[in-house]
């Protein structure tokens, strides 16, 4: 389990990397998700992988329960995400529909000559 | 338990809301609310200071949850004075907000200037390493908003990079913490250096991968060559009020180096020692020469203030990288010092980019050129770190400290070589600005053929007064730092001596959770 585990996340972080060197917002982004959703699996593991274990502690009877920590903080991460994705979203259609194309490196002259505050 | 600790983060997480909420179709009433809460911050962040500066290292537990089960907030020296340091800096920028018009340039500044100050504020104070990431998202999503505030297609272009470069950043931080924590099975940071130091020595790849895939975030923040990228569009695009208070968030990240590199992964600890410093001072040392080439190299007034800011915080972690005592003194009193003399440049940017547009081309006329050359002149004397200000003080206290250290040449070799290579390219930048080009109100001999570009206009600014008000506290700031140098050094020093016994810090937040 933990070798298709980890090959899963390593296949998510490749893929999400490959796209995020790709040159238009649209792949870069799905990029970005890809990469939040391999970083989300790998804290998950992090608490080491147990099936069918409840995350709280039985003071009944001996049960095996696991680590609720990653959890919490796995759901931290993807709202967290979530926020980033949708504010990365709004940003590059701005910038999509005030340039009129959606390539996210900038021209040489986008640095240089037009002034911060100016509109070109 | 001494509940100032959580005001800085619970005022702006208050205020913010507020605003958005109530008020915002009244912008006046924005601004008195905002520039209110920001003088409250100061209030807040003096009376920390003096609860701090006695030595004693006070916890504050979130929800009364004991360490290492809850979050815990830590008061000590270094994180009282970031805090004021930032709220200072946060007055500034919001009065010359207001005075230059820029807070009505777009929607919302006032609200995501009080969210970015929760985010920097909890991210100086917290004790808990994923709560440390989750206050970096806090402050990087407002300086997304932030970043474009006043809209643009040019800084709507820039503002994806930012985002898109931050946004991995994050990432990596999140792979870091989890491989920490699978290694420890904790994220208080006290508890980690308590579980760190008690790892066997052999088989803790792991942890040390972890410890690197940290410091690389930390790279992120602070700027460090290669991960630079992201700063020169980024500032230089940016609202140059935004920018200034920007020159914080580099800080951030030198802030987190050296918590975490002390207390965590000290010196002393076996582990991971000389990790951090063995890596961290050769990309300083490239970071300051870069910072200064390209100070040299640009066109604008805007990317080579993002440039001196690259190469400020080369010198600031050339010092830290050295993780001694003396050098983190002197790496905290450069840390003031570069934050102020950077907001105080971005400030003056502004002030040349409403008049003239900022290309230091020498072409372009240059209204009321002599009091904001002055003010270029001042500000670059401290940037440059030339005598007299407090600059020319802060690298002669990393200089002093770096002379113990094994390659002491290449530093000296380095400081001092891109400090004349900034000294040339500010000296340039200003000459092409305020003298080559001529004073549009005096002149006599209007060139034919340029005519019509000839302008007579008033100041820009619907506000002079807060405007220059704001740069003047600036500059009033520096000649006290450069002034107080002395007691500030030994107040520095105590901050460092309290770093460097990360035993009283480990036994405030553990011994906090047995009460």
């Amino acid at each position: 389990m933990e070798a298709l585990f980890a090959s899963a996340v390593g296949v998510l972080t490749a893929a999400g990397i490959f796209l995020i060197l790709r040159r238009r917002t649209f792949p870069v982004i799905l990029g970005l998700s890809l990469l939040t959703y391999a970083v989300n699996a790998f804290l998950f593991a992090t608490g080491r992988l147990a099936l069918n274990a409840p995350p709280v502690l039985n003071k009944y009877a001996d049960v095996p329960y696991t680590d609720p920590l990653p959890q919490a903080l796995v759901l931290t991460a993807i709202v967290i995400s979530f926020g980033m994705t949708a504010v990365i979203v709004m940003i590059a259609l701005g910038a999509y529909l005030s340039s009129k194309d959606d390539r996210i490196d900038m021209k040489a002259h986008d640095s240089v000559d037009a002034a911060p505050g100016e509109d070109v | 338990m001494n509940h100032w600790i959580i005001a800085p983060i619970v005022l702006p997480a208050l205020l913010a809301p507020f605003i958005i909420m109530v008020l915002r179709y009244h912008l006046d009433l924005q601004r008195i609310f905002s520039v209110a809460g920001t003088v409250g911050l100061v209030g807040i962040a003096l009376t920390l200071t003096a609860q701090a500066a006695g030595g004693e290292i006070q916890v504050y537990e979130l929800g009364n949850w004991p360490a290492p089960f809850g979050i815990v907030l830590v008061l000590d020296r270094l994180s009282a004075l970031m805090v004021l340091l930032t709220s200072l800096l946060a007055l500034a920028v919001v009065l010359y907000a207001m005075g230059s018009g820029w807070d009505k340039r777009g929607r919302h500044f006032h609200p995501l200037f009080q969210f970015q100050l929760m985010g920097v504020c909890g991210a100086f104070l917290t004790g808990d390493a994923f709560n440390l990431f989750v206050f970096f998202e806090v402050l990087l999503i407002a300086s997304y908003g932030l970043m474009i505030h006043g809209g643009g297609p040019v800084r709507f272009k820039a503002g994806v990079q930012y985002v898109t470069y931050n946004l991995l950043g994050s990432t990596l931080f999140l792979f870091a913490l989890g491989t920490l924590y699978s290694v420890t099975g904790t994220l208080n940071m006290a508890d980690l250096a308590v579980r760190v130091a008690d790892l066997p020595t052999e088989d803790t790849a792991l942890l040390r991968v972890g410890a690197v895939l940290l410091l690389l975030v930390f790279c992120i923040k602070a700027a460090v060559l290669p991960l630079h990228f992201w700063l020169p569009a980024s500032y230089s695009l940016a609202p140059m009020p935004v920018a200034a208070l920007f020159a914080i968030m580099t800080k951030v990240g030198a802030y987190s180096i050296l918590r975490m590199y002390t207390l965590a992964f000290g010196p002393d600890v076996a582990i991971t020692q000389g990790l951090a410093g063995d890596w961290l001072l050769p990309a300083a040392l490239v970071t300051l020469a870069i910072g200064a080439v390209g100070i040299l190299g640009t066109q604008h007034i805007a990317r080579m203030v993002a440039f001196a800011a690259i190469a400020s915080m080369g010198t600031l972690l050339i010092a830290v990288s050295l993780f001694t005592p003396q050098a983190t003194a002197a790496a905290l009193y450069y840390a003031v010092h570069s934050t102020l003399a950077a907001g105080l440049m971005f400030l003056i940017a502004d002030l040349v980019i409403e008049r003239q547009g900022g290309r230091i081309d020498g072409m372009t006329p240059m209204p009321q050129s002599g009091l904001i050359a002055t003010l270029y002149f001042i500000g670059a004397i401290a940037l440059a770190g030339m005598p007299p200000l407090s600059g020319f003080v802060g690298k002669l206290l990393v200089m002093d400290a770096a002379r113990d250290a094994g390659d002491f040449s290449a530093i000296w070799a380095v400081i001092l070589v891109s400090s004349f290579i900034t000294i040339v390219g500010l000296a340039r930048a200003g000459s092409l600005i305020f003298w080559q080009s001529h004073d549009a109100r005096h002149n006599t001999e209007p060139d034919p053929e340029n005519e019509d570009k000839v302008i007579h206009l008033p100041p820009p600014e619907p506000m002079p007064g807060l405007t220059f008000s704001a740069v003047f506290g600036l500059v009033a700031g520096l000649i006290g730092l450069t002034l107080f140098a002395g007691p500030l050094m030994e107040y520095t020093s105590s901050m460092a001596e309290q770093l460097y016994t990360p035993q009283h810090y480990v036994d405030a937040v553990l011994k906090g959770g047995e009460q």
